[in-house]
């Protein structure tokens, strides 16, 4: 094994840090060692998504990141997404557009359709799809989650909020 | 029809949101690898690289002196307590750990246990197996040849043959052929493909020496008829098993039969005394666990000049893997294949099956799907559009010719199914109108004349779900009823348990919303538990488009029965006798004197504060449903395609789905079925595969090479119903999870072939890759 070394990183606003082997993922970083299991592992091979997390204002795949690569950085998992005990608008748009059936895909979807608004606070259909391509749903068929985002855009733009 | 209730009480027909997103919208999903003991260590399976080999040696020194590492396991360690084999769900036996050889690649040959996951991961590495490669069989075709290797040598029968099926009158049927005008033939394979629930399979297995307690939290689809399993396979009290299937992240079947990483994950824990993890990856899970399908097709239709269908004959070659690991009920080798017949009305059909051994990875299960309806549904809306071809007949005016007239209904299919209800036309009206049919057939016609290639399919498909009445049904000898238990508590709030387990399908809120109808308790006071044996009533799961149809009806008898105690509870209340009585959604009444009420909360605090003498206190009760028949939802779905012939691509213009499922309890959950299923079809019509080389080696093994649908290549889904209740359900309920997996890759593929069909193409095997389809125009001299 390796000699551990130590990761500093800012999760949700919260200063974390621990020993860890240099090989260890940043999705078992999330999950085991700071023990925020919203983050799941989906496949083996950085397709499906549904481990994605926001690092540093990008989407990352935490599957398919060292921990030690994240170190100094800031992340933002989907514990984080909820402000002063609301749920973010994304939360509640997957909510009111059943955006979501077994659940799975739902932490990386919302991630990845955060880092999406983001970047461009009314996104078409087709910006949305492109936006959640790397993110796979078995469930859905995606189309309630287009309506989810767009919700949360809708709404993102009466209230400003974040 | 059923009555509706208010927005506040949310019985059926109301979208009401679903209850259980609160938890996964914030990440606080509970999944199996979510599970963490105190303790815990993890499992890792050692596979074999080979498709056929024999084992010659397995050394475990070295795993087992790296630091960390506290034990493996082989086969033969197993098969000193008898389990290096375990009994599949359909009479055949598969191994746990290989013993003597392997009959696919990815099968399980060693489990290493260690102090965290990494550690059991390298350890695996370091098991030096040593294999003797010997001849492969992949292709189904050649299982019986005698110049084929026999694979079983386990088996008395020194073959590959695994059963031979038949139903139906096949006398009967070779006449009509010899008769008729017209014969129409279709050779299809419906390909292997995999269900991949975006969670793999996994769990955590807690074995307490001081209680001898078993705890397994399983990814599981039907956690009793498992605990019952595990106790009949594993000799543990069963009362000392119990069996929790926390939040699944999907299952589409995959997740009914028991893998070799749960049993091995047990005995780990039975010898070390420590919950052990296993939690397969999704290379693992497309290798080695359940596949589906893989069945190899023929279909022939006999017809008049006229396009009256008189006969059905269909011959099918199954190719079931290593072992049969089907999971379907004992009495149908071949599922409800036989439900082949379709939407369409002639008197004689006669289908046979043959199930072979190959060295691939065992199976088949039921992919979103009851029992093999979903190669059934695409045969015959395959071969009634090659009919259609053969007659030049519009695919819509043939099927219309031949639909079960609504008053033959209840009808007995001609191998042997009473269809419960239907009404086809309505609902191919329905959608053809809603697609504009006339004006697309014209928009192809002048596409054709300037060389464009457009394609119009319909799939009108019949399904058979909601397994099933216990003379008919069983699992593993266990029969196929369903239940709910209900308990109204003293401030008229109440829990619901079930038999079955959501993976996505929303239970939590339709269960409550069923409740909510019989009862007029608000939807939200109802908190629905499933998939903790230790709690919940015993019922065989979910899968095959069940839930609804069975334990949806077991809700609505349960709740029936608390309204019955409700009626006495209230005369007692009331001073009247129950014939005065009178029931609207929420609170007896009086006749004739409304103002004389006693609403179903006041009911129920009486049931414990204030119950009639000589009544036993509480208000609850449990039922075991036992369906009298199956139900048979329907639709037509219609696909409009266009073709890029530079690239082969072919682009879903629009697809437009009509379902009739019969009475509906939560609009919105059935559109969101509809969706995700739609997508699991066009997923199977034009990219999922798993396909093997010469030798065994599989070729669709990750999600870099079996190919899902994401959002981009996913169009928008146009959905709209129609209603024909089924006549033998409690609330007139069908069913739909399945149906647009079910109805849809007919609906794609005739598409396809529709675009084609000017140029003599009569059929294409899916998927339908860009590649397969370029090489047809090229072939047809289209593209240079």
């Amino acid at each position: 094994m390796a000699k551990k070394q130590l990761v500093h990183i800012k999760v949700n606003g919260r200063d974390r840090e621990a020993m860890v082997e240099p090989r260890l993922l940043l999705v078992h970083f999330i999950r085991e060692v700071l023990e925020l299991t919203g983050t799941h592992v989906g496949c083996d091979t950085t397709h499906c998504g549904a481990c994605t997390v926001v690092l540093d204002g990008k989407t990352v795949k935490s599957c398919t990141l060292f921990a030690v690569q994240a170190d100094g950085s800031e992340l933002l998992t989907v514990e984080g997404l909820m402000k002063d005990g609301k749920l973010h608008p994304l939360q509640e748009g997957f909510k009111e557009e059943h955006g979501l059936q077994c659940g799975f895909c739902t932490p990386g979807m919302l991630m990845s359709s955060y880092a999406l608004l983001q970047k461009n606070n009314k996104p078409n259909e087709e910006d949305i799809r492109w936006g959640i391509s790397g993110n796979l749903c078995r469930c859905t068929g995606y189309q309630n989650i287009v309506k989810a985002v767009q919700y949360a855009a809708g709404k993102m733009a009466q209230g400003g909020t974040r | 029809m059923i009555a509706k209730t208010s927005a506040e009480v949310g019985g059926m027909g109301h979208s009401l949101k679903r209850k259980e997103d609160l938890r996964f919208i914030r990440g606080k999903g509970n999944y199996v690898d979510d599970v963490n003991l105190p303790n815990m260590v993890y499992g890792h399976l050692v596979r074999s690289p080979y498709a056929h080999a024999r084992l010659k040696s397995i050394n475990i020194e070295k795993a087992k002196a790296l630091p960390g590492v506290l034990a493996v396991i082989t086969g033969e360690d197993l098969a000193k307590a008898n389990l290096a084999w375990m009994p599949t769900l359909f009479f055949d036996k598969q191994m746990v750990l290989a013993t003597g050889k392997v009959l696919f690649q990815s099968q399980e040959v060693a489990f290493v246990v260690a102090e965290d996951r990494y550690t059991a991961a390298d350890a695996a590495e370091l098991v030096d197996v040593e294999y003797e490669e010997l001849p492969v069989l992949v292709d189904p075709h050649k299982s019986l040849d005698p110049s084929s290797p026999i694979l079983r040598d386990d088996r008395e029968q020194k073959s590959n043959h695994i059963f031979h099926w038949e139903v139906g009158d096949k006398q009967a049927t070779d006449k009509a052929f010899q008769g008729a005008d017209v014969k129409a033939r279709v050779d299809a394979v419906f390909q292997r493909c995999h269900p991949a629930p975006l969670e793999t399979c996994g769990c955590v297995a807690d074995h307490n020496p001081a209680t001898g307690r078993l705890t397994i939290y399983l990814t599981s689809q039907a956690p009793h008829a498992h605990r019952t399993l595990f106790a009949l396979v594993g000799g543990i009290p069963e009362n000392n098993i119990r069996v929790i299937s926390p939040d699944i992240g999907g299952g589409f079947g995959n997740k009914v039969p028991i893998y070799p990483g749960y049993v091995c994950a047990v005995v780990a824990s039975l010898t070390l005394g420590r919950p052990v993890k296993w939690i397969e990856s999704r290379s693992e899970n497309l290798q080695s666990t359940g596949f589906a399908r893989d069945y190899h097709m023929t279909a022939e239709l006999a017809a008049s000049k006229d396009g009256k269908i008189q006969a059905l004959r269909v011959k099918t070659l199954a190719d079931h893997g290593a072992f049969n690991a089907a999971a379907q009920p004992t009495k149908f080798p071949a599922g409800l294949f036989s439900v082949c017949t379709g939407a369409y009305d002639y008197p004689s059909a006669f289908c046979e099956v043959d199930g072979v051994y190959t060295n691939k990875a065992p199976g088949g299960i039921a992919y979103r799907c009851s029992f093999r309806v979903t190669e059934a549904a695409y045969l015959i809306e395959r071969a009634v559009d090659v009919l259609a071809q053969e007659l030049k007949i519009d695919p819509a005016d043939l099927r219309r010719k031949n639909f079960i007239a609504p008053s033959k209904f209840p009808y007995k299919s001609a191998l042997g199914w009473t269809y419960d209800s239907g009404n086809y036309e309505p609902a191919m009206k329905l959608a053809l109108d809603k697609v504009g049919y006339a004006e697309l057939r014209k928009e192809q016609e002048e596409k054709r004349q300037k060389g464009e290639l457009m394609g119009i399919g319909i799939s009108s498909f019949v399904e058979i779900v909601g397994a099933g009445p216990s003379h008919t049904f069983d699992i593993a000898g266990i029969k196929m009823f369903d239940s709910c238990e209900i308990r109204i508590h003293p401030t008229g709030k109440g829990i619901c348990r079930m038999g079955t387990k959501s993976q996505g399908q929303g239970h939590e809120t339709t269960y409550a919303q069923i409740v909510a109808q019989e009862l007029g308790i608000p939807a939200a006071d109802i908190t629905v538990e499933e998939g903790d044996t230790d709690t919940a009533p015993y019922g065989l799961g979910t899968y095959a488009s069940r839930s609804t149809p069975v334990s949806g009806a077991a809700t609505a008898m349960a709740a029936r029965k608390i309204r019955e105690k409700a009626k006495k509870i209230a005369a007692h209340l009331l001073e009247c006798s129950e014939a005065d009585l009178e029931w609207e959604p929420g609170k007896f009444f009086v006749k004739g004197t409304p103002s004389k009420t006693k609403t179903i909360q006041e009911i129920a605090f009486a049931a414990y504060t204030n119950h009639p003498q000589g009544m036993e206190a509480g208000l609850e009760a449990v039922d075991y449903y036992d369906p009298p028949n199956l139900t048979f939802p329907f639709g037509t779905y219609v696909c409009v395609v266009d073709i890029d012939k530079g690239t082969g691509e072919v682009k879903v213009r629009r697809f437009v789905a009509v379902d009739d499922c019969g009475n509906i309890i939560n609009p919105m959950i059935v559109d969101g079925q509809v969706h995700g299923g739609l997508t699991e079809g066009l997923g199977i019509a034009f990219m999922q595969l798993i396909d093997y080389d010469e030798n065994g080696n599989v070729q669709g093994g990750s999600f870099m090479d079996y190919l899902l649908p994401t959002a981009v290549e996913t169009p928008h889904w146009e959905t709209d119903k129609t209603c024909t209740p089924s006549p033998h359900h409690p609330f007139g309920a069908k069913g739909v999870g399945e149906s647009p997996n079910v109805g849809s890759p007919a609906a794609f593929v005739n598409a396809v072939v529709d675009a084609l069909s000017h140029l003599g193409v009569k059929h294409i095997d899916m998927p339908i890759t860009p590649w397969k389809v370029w090489t047809i125009l090229k072939e047809k001299g289209v593209v240079s």
